[in-house]
């Protein structure tokens, strides 16, 4: 109950600082859409110039892109943990963080919440729409509340992921350029699995399981009955990475010594 | 003189304390460089071409584009915009040499550094287990050399203009994100110009981001024939000097509208 509370009053102390600030809060947001564009451009124009992707329509494609930015996004609003090495063991501010009497990795989240990335997942609702009604998919009652479950899920093995690569910083005390590549690779999870070399698919499947963010509980939604254990599966993967991760973090927060200044 | 060229070699000496990093660096851009390069099969379907150029070519396209950002790569813009929110720049400028001159030998020193332990070991491990295709000219390796040099010059320029707009607006986070998509989406890294619209490629030719990245990557991959080779050349190296008066003018107004903010 009492991280619930703990919860609510960092987000309301973010909502006043935040909109003290409305110009910058539209840049940051323009410029998400910026870079999810990016992606979309290069969908768009390979579809130019083929028509299918090992099987694959664009539109299907387009869904599975649409699908992923939602638990990305919130992923985004909770776990901005790219600057943790700078920011937190670099400079020092770890050693506040850990004199409270809540758990670590709690707190940084708290801290660093960035909730307008939510908003993130508004056009990923709109491609996916667009790409559905194309595609003529029928949906459920139900859906709904498997959506959620994948996108939770889904967000879960984001979170895992990106804390376990964050904990690297208490066991090697180096800058880690591995961050802005692990983005790169993640986005191999958005595209038919089968395309890729059987290395390559378990290494998206099993180890850094990005699949699941993306083609697999898509799957689900576009009919494609032969994936259809793989995206039931969502859940559970995202619980065990973020379990694991958790289970690092407090691992490195022991080995913690500090920076000394 | 002298000093810049220290300062390249102080660089490349901070980066080298943190090379065990790179190994792991060199194992991901693996993984990375595979998945594209199954993802482009897919793409190609069987074909034989597209847009003139084969599968070979195009997973060497690729490879080398990536391995090029490693070396003409800064984070020149963000660092002025750091030094300017804190003060530093204050010090920065007091000192007996050119300040922007300063900054973009530093990013020389991490470019010749990343490109050594970095760029050649990852192509090498690269070449292994995929198929590029490397030409056999000695001339076209030259060619490829000197575009390179005009990359990370342009790109550096680039940075150095994002990072004096600092000057004037103090905060530019969202310019400074804004300038990196724009980057990464027409300097050809993700996909090589010729597969935009024709529309699109007509607007991307008055601009200077293709010499970024398109241009030494045709080279290498011997894409570009010819004439266009030499032509290719020209364009980065008519971009290298043209972007230096937007510099230089900027430069002289900021540098009288400096307001140092505590520090």
């Amino acid at each position: 109950m009492f991280y619930v509370s703990v919860f609510f009053q960092y987000m309301a102390q973010y909502m006043k600082t935040k909109l003290q600030y409305r110009t910058d809060l539209l840049i940051e947001w323009l410029s998400d859409l910026m870079a999810q564009a990016v992606n979309l451009v290069f969908l768009l124009v390979v579809f130019g110039h083929t028509t299918l992707l090992h099987g694959w329509s664009r539109d299907e494609i387009l869904f599975i892109y649409g699908f992923f930015l939602v638990p990305y996004a919130v992923f985004g609003a909770f776990f901005n943990l790219w600057d943790f090495n700078e920011r937190y063991i670099v400079q020092g501010e770890m050693d506040r963080v850990l004199t409270r009497p809540l758990n670590s990795l709690f707190q940084i989240v708290l801290e660093r919440m960035e909730l307008e990335s939510l908003l993130g997942a508004v056009p990923g609702l709109i491609i996916m729409l667009y790409a559905g009604s194309r595609l003529s998919l029928s949906f459920h009652w139900y859906d709904v509340f498997v959506f959620i479950l994948f996108v939770i899920g889904g967000a879960l093995i984001y979170a895992g992921i990106f804390i376990s690569l964050a904990t690297i910083s208490f066991f090697a005390d180096a800058r880690t350029s591995i961050m802005p590549m692990m983005y790169n690779i993640s986005s191999y999870g958005r595209y038919p699995i089968d395309i890729y070399h059987r290395v390559i698919r378990y290494i998206l499947t099993w180890v850094l399981p990005f699949a699941f963010v993306g083609v697999y509980p898509a799957a689900y939604f576009l009919d494609k009955k032969e994936w259809y254990s793989y995206a039931f599966f969502t859940p559970v993967v995202g619980m065990v990475c973020f379990t694991v991760s958790v289970m690092l973090w407090n691992a490195g927060v022991r080995r913690y010594r500090g920076t000394g200044s | 003189m002298g000093k810049y060229v220290e300062m390249v070699r102080i660089r490349f000496l901070m980066m080298l304390a943190y090379r065990t990093n790179y190994y792991t660096g060199i194992l991901i851009y693996a993984i990375n460089i595979a998945a594209y390069y199954f993802l482009w099969s897919a793409i190609y379907g069987g074909k034989s071409s597209m847009q003139g150029m084969s599968l070979g070519q195009m997973t060497t396209y690729v490879a080398i584009s990536w391995l090029a950002r490693a070396f003409y790569f800064n984070n020149l813009d963000r660092e002025i915009a750091m030094e300017i929110r804190d003060g530093k720049v204050a010090i920065e400028l007091i000192r007996p040499y050119s300040y922007l001159g300063m900054k973009a030998v530093q990013g020389l020193g991490e470019g010749l550094f990343r490109l050594f332990f970095l760029s050649l070991p990852g192509l090498f491990f690269v070449s292994l287990f995929l198929p590029l295709q490397f030409p056999g000219h000695a001339k076209t390796w030259l060619a490829f050399g000197l575009s390179l040099l005009f990359s990370f010059i342009i790109f550096s320029e680039l940075n150095l203009l994002a990072g004096v707009v600092t000057f004037f607006t103090f905060r530019n986070e969202g310019l400074l994100r804004a300038k990196r998509f724009i980057i990464d989406l027409f300097s050809g890294l993700i996909l090589p110009l010729s597969f935009y619209p024709d529309w699109a490629q007509q607007l991307m030719a008055y601009m200077p981001f293709q010499a970024i990245s398109y241009i030494p990557s045709m080279i290498i991959t011997e894409s570009f024939q010819g004439a266009a080779v030499s032509d290719g050349l020209f364009t980065q190296a008519a971009w290298c000097v043209l972007l230096l008066f937007p510099i230089a003018l900027l430069w002289r107004v900021a540098k009288k509208r400096l307001v140092v903010q505590g520090g």
